[in-house]
């Protein structure tokens, strides 16, 4: 383990911080043209007229295209990878642009326009008329009879609705002995906000689109793409360079489809799309809306006998990641708190918001919160610290999951749990800050999580990987799997080197921008996946690679294979430890050989048919302002099982990014809806609140390494899972510190005095 | 790119006095840190601006020679905080100012464009309402002074005259306004930074030399009306009593006669309220304890 397990300097650090590296705004051809989205000012109904004269009469504007000009192709955003089997394809139910408007900033039409300027005026310029109809913004308001009908096939917007369960729930409650835990948790639309903004420009070249996107996924966008616009996928190339930031909003189609579709009516000149904030947050995706209803009966010995579970999932106007999100939640529970008597129910319903999709946790921050605050309002009932509840009816060492073949493998939950306990002196806390009375008041609090690695089996599970031996001995290495901040071509670099025996992760060239003509085919950038899925193909490869380098250096050196390796960058003989040659002059005598000239390369795909489960926890230390409504997190620690890290400092970081994106859910942020109009009313940094560096604590990270099996690095996920426990920690240091139960998130200031004046710490 | 119209930068007082009067239409740039956003939200699109950004004679605040201290209108939040005159004599103005969204917006940001936006949950302007401050205006006909509450005339309008080429110049605080008083301000938030405050609450107090009495006390809000606003019956009823809890809690709930909070999506009046006279309480706590009183 020379390259791995090494807290090396990302390979993008230096031009990142210099600000070198380019991404797609500063690959902009000069003359493209800005192409400016009409979105629509009601909630629901359908797009009567458009008056455009208006708009092309504006200096600068080239021309409008509207939704009576789209073609008439539904198609489905998800950044899925392609199911062969129809019953499994993601819903197609949008156009480029809709006539039938599904929420308020519903894409209506576009203005292209020579600058930025004109396309703006013309956008205000444009006259639309609707036929207005009723709009439902609850998800179980939308789901009662007589609600606005919101997709034409899918009668009482159930997008879809699944059940699972274990032994007889029914039966099992009627032991009169049992006690009854009982809630409603509920968490609100909230919005990735990475720093870059979604974009993309797109142009024809010989008869072919070449669109350069800010996306997650290139791959699967040029899928969608050819579907969107009804042209053999191969016609759409892709470009993904460095992005700022995605957190699964682009992992979906955003507006790659409608920019390729532009240029096409552009005769292939080049067109941009740039979405402004205001847009991103309205008209990109949101994370669900999710309600849970969770009852739960407990023995007197303190075990859970029998779990009942309703998730309600706010999927807005579109189908986009649609039921994955519920269905993962809701699957969520039976194997984080298994019982024999079990009985779930989870439904997504289209409502007129905004579309939600893919967002960090992908509905495991919503189920982790329910689940959590669940598990203490029973600690709670039966007296018990919350810590020893866990650990006596957490998920057992060697539980396996049948679906997923994940197995727990170390007890990685009760370890978790035991060194946070020692690291945050949480037993000491605990005691010491019971039984307060005054207006600030203190408590500790904790919440767990678990989290799948990959999407196998619900999802193919593939990656591909080439690399090249260059003449100077270093190795190029390519992946389908993409950098988008959290660092995974660092990781790329430093196993490959480690598969290849080389000397230094420097000696590796990652390619980072993919390119869909170019690029082996992989599926991006989601789940947690990414150092897990590119580690088989890379070692694959580089196996394959490495027995080419073996061979040649056999011919050359006359050693057999057997006898020689590579260590450091050379060529070594396994008898004397002598250096034979290097990789260099190995790839110099094999390239330039007169007579037998060879590029020393390895391509190769692996399917995946593995998933890996993750564990860890978090333990917060906080103050409660009662008067004021307020919470201050003094101290945030979160510990992972993520298996064998690759890059610990770039491990730190991601969890102190999920930390910090945990604090946001749990304290501040949501996404504010008028409900005279169904108009978001705060899609701006000012009005939406995400959490500012002096909101937050000093962030703590531990990591317990047990090898994931399964593994080729040992590895298993951390992109996630960091995002998981933190809402419902702060959550129940609250119950903590004032006994009282707040069950809707966010735990800010409204919340907290409509909760203290119902329970009587606020009042007369 | 902002759609703007023409953009006229003024090197002197008399040459803005004369570019507003030349062109009525235009709106006056400071800092730019409100007029560019609204600019690029369409709120503002195609308007010409004159800026006065450049004019230092406006920068800077000064001790005049009857005590009075002068706030240059163009000085801006990051300048007035470290500035040793509002450091003796004024810290809770240069902490308020010093809570007005992030580093970069306060460096550019300046007082004089905080007060002519008119808004009422403008950091600066509750406390300098408490401090009974008084805004010089310069135009065609000269000078013209008069205390803050009558320049707010409602949200969003102030009493900036066009007509005469008015602009802002100063912003001055009466040594009687400061002297021996001590003062704190509370933004209640929802973040604790770059963020619009819910409710500002400005108090400052002056005590008797005993520091038993109430001497002086005054109380201004924003955001607890359409511009910032005096608790005036929560001041009368303090004035002269002992400084005890139980008055001051009293005090507290006393101004609930003058604010006039309402319903919105930002927040709701009864939580408004209860903020309002929480953060009342906090904050004369804090203006006794810098008076070197005790509660």
């Amino acid at each position: 383990m020379n390259n791995t397990g090494k807290s090396v300097t990302r390979v993008d650090a230096y031009d990142k911080v210099t600000g070198r590296t380019k991404y797609y705004e500063d690959l902009m051809p000069k003359d493209a043209l800005y192409v400016r989205i009409k979105h629509s000012e009601i909630a629901h109904g359908y797009v009567r007229s458009i008056d455009t004269s208006a708009a092309e009469a504006i200096e600068g504007v080239v021309r409008v295209l509207t939704c009576f000009d789209v073609p008439d192709i539904p198609f489905a955003t998800a950044g899925h990878p392609w199911s062969m089997d129809p019953s499994h394809q993601d819903t197609a139910d949008r156009h480029l642009l809709n006539r039938h408007v599904r929420y308020y900033g519903d894409d209506v039409a576009v203005v292209i326009a020579e600058n930025e300027v004109a396309a703006m005026q013309g956008v205000r310029a444009l006259k639309v008329e609707y036929d207005e109809l009723p709009f439902v913004l609850d998800v179980q308001e939308a789901m009662k009879e007589g609600a606005p009908q919101i997709q034409e096939n899918s009668p009482g917007n159930l997008l879809k609705h699944t059940s699972a369960k274990g032994g007889n729930y029914e039966e099992a409650i009627k032991n009169p002995d049992l006690i009854k835990v009982e809630g409603w948790y509920e968490t609100p639309t909230v919005q990735h906000c990475h720093i870059e903004n979604h974009g993309c420009f797109a142009y024809e070249e010989n008869g072919r689109i070449v669109c350069v996107a800010s996306t997650q996924i290139p791959h699967i966008i040029r899928r969608v793409c050819g579907q969107a616009l009804g042209r053999p996928w191969a016609d759409i190339r892709i470009i993904k360079p460095y992005i700022g930031g995605g957190f699964g909003n682009k992992q979906d189609a955003l507006y790659e489809p409608l920019c390729c579709w532009c240029t096409s009516m552009m005769g292939g000149r080049p067109v941009r799309i740039d979405c402004a904030r205001e847009e991103t947050f309205v008209s990109n995706r949101v994370r669900h809306a999710i309600r849970f209803h969770i009852v739960t009966w407990l023995t007197k010995d303190a075990t859970i006998a029998a779990r009942k579970v309703e998730v309600f999932s706010n999927q807005g106007a579109y189908a986009s990641h649609g039921h994955s999100i519920a269905a993962k939640a809701m699957g969520s529970f039976a194997q984080h708190y298994p019982c024999p008597d079990f009985e779930s129910d989870s439904y997504t319903v289209y409502t007129n918001r905004p579309a939600a999709g893919a967002m960090r946790g992908y509905g495991m921050p919503q189920a982790s919160f329910a689940d959590e605050s669940n598990i203490d309002d029973c600690a709670k009932v039966l007296g018990m610290d919350p810590v020893d509840f866990r650990m006596k009816v957490i998920m057992p060492k060697d539980y396996k999951d049948n679906f997923s073949g994940n197995v727990n493998y170390f007890d990685s939950f009760r370890a978790c749990l035991a060194k946070g306990r020692e690291l945050f002196d949480y037993d000491r806390l605990y005691k010491e800050y019971s039984g307060q009375t005054g207006p600030l008041r203190r408590a500790v609090g904790v919440a767990t999580f678990w989290y799948n690695t990959a999407v196998y089996p619900i999802s193919l599970e593939t990656s591909s990987n080439r690399m090249l031996l260059n003449l100077d001995g270093t190795v190029t290495t390519q992946c389908g799997e993409t950098e988008i901040g959290q660092g995974a071509d660092t990781a790329f670099a430093q196993m490959t080197a480690e598969i290849l025996g080389l000397k230094s992760y420097r000696d590796v060239h990652v390619v980072s921008c993919q390119d869909t003509d170019i690029t082996p085919t992989g599926l991006g950038a989601y789940a947690s996946r990414q150092t897990y899925v590119a580690g088989f193909s890379i070692r694959q490869t580089g196996e394959q690679l490495r027995e080419k380098i073996l061979k040649h250096a056999s011919e050359r050196t006359g050693q057999p294979t057997d006898d020689i390796d590579i260590e450091e960058g050379n060529i070594v003989s396994l008898r004397d430890g002598n250096v034979l040659m290097s990789l260099g002059e190995l790839a110099k005598i094999v390239q330039y050989d007169p007579v037998h000239s060879e590029h020393i390369t390895a391509e190769s795909t692996f399917t995946i048919r593995s998933n890996a489960y993750s564990f860890g926890c978090t333990f917060v230390d906080i103050t409660v302002d009662i008067p004021m409504c307020k919470i201050t997190v003094n101290r945030a620690l979160n510990l992972h099982d993520c298996g064998n890290l690759i890059n610990p400092a770039l491990a730190e970081a991601q969890v102190h990014g999920g930390m910090s994106m945990g604090l946001g859910f749990g304290l501040s942020e949501q996404l504010l809806f008028d409900p005279k109009t169904g108009r978001v009313l705060n899609n701006n940094l000012l009005d939406y609140k995400l959490s500012t560096f002096m909101d937050h604590p000093r962030l703590e990270a531990e990591f317990i390494e047990n090898p994931e099996p399964t593994s080729p690095f040992g590895t298993k996920a951390l992109g996630e899972p960091p995002a998981c426990s933190m809402a419902p920690a702060i959550r129940n240091a609250v119950l903590n510190a004032t006994g009282v139960e707040v069950d809707m998130l966010p735990l800010n200031p409204h919340n907290l005095f409509r909760r203290f004046k119902e329970s009587g710490l606020i009042g007369e | 790119m902002y759609d703007m119209g023409t953009f006229y930068e003024a090197k002197s007082v008399q040459e803005a006095v004369e570019l507003r009067l030349a062109h009525p239409e235009a709106d006056i740039i400071a800092g730019g840190t409100d007029v560019l956003v609204q600019m690029r939200e369409g709120r503002r699109a195609g308007k010409s601006l004159i800026s006065i950004y450049g004019i230092d004679e406006l920068r800077g605040i000064r001790l005049e020679d009857d005590g009075t201290i002068r706030i240059g209108s163009l000085t801006s939040f990051s300048h007035i905080t470290r500035d040793p005159l509002i450091e003796k004599y004024l810290l809770c103005l240069g902490e308020a100012v010093d809570q007005v969204g992030g580093p970069q917006i306060r460096n550019a940001g300046t007082i004089g464009g905080n007060t002519c936006n008119g808004v009422t949950s403008a950091d600066s302007s509750s406390t300098l309402h408490a401090y009974d401050a008084v805004i010089e205006l310069t135009g065609k006909n000269g000078i013209r002074r008069l205390p803050i509450q009558e320049f707010y005339i409602k949200a969003g309008v102030v009493d900036l005259r066009v007509e005469d080429g008015e602009i802002q110049t100063g912003i001055l605080i009466s040594k009687d306004s400061y002297e021996n008083t001590n003062g704190f301000y509370i933004k209640y938030a929802m973040r604790n930074a770059m963020d619009i405050a819910t409710l500002g609450t400005s108090v400052n107090a002056r005590l008797s030399a005993d520091k038993k009495t109430f001497e002086r006390v005054r109380i201004a809000y924003g955001v607890a009306g359409p511009v910032p606003l005096r608790a005036t019956t929560a001041e009368q009823f303090i004035n002269g009593k002992e400084v005890t809890p139980e008055n001051i809690e009293a005090f507290s709930k006393e101004v609930l006669n003058d604010v006039h909070a309402r319903d919105s999506w930002r927040a709701a009046k009864d939580f408004r309220e209860h903020i309002a006279v929480e953060s009342a309480k906090r904050a004369l706590i804090e203006s006794v304890r810098r008076c070197g009183g005790e509660v």
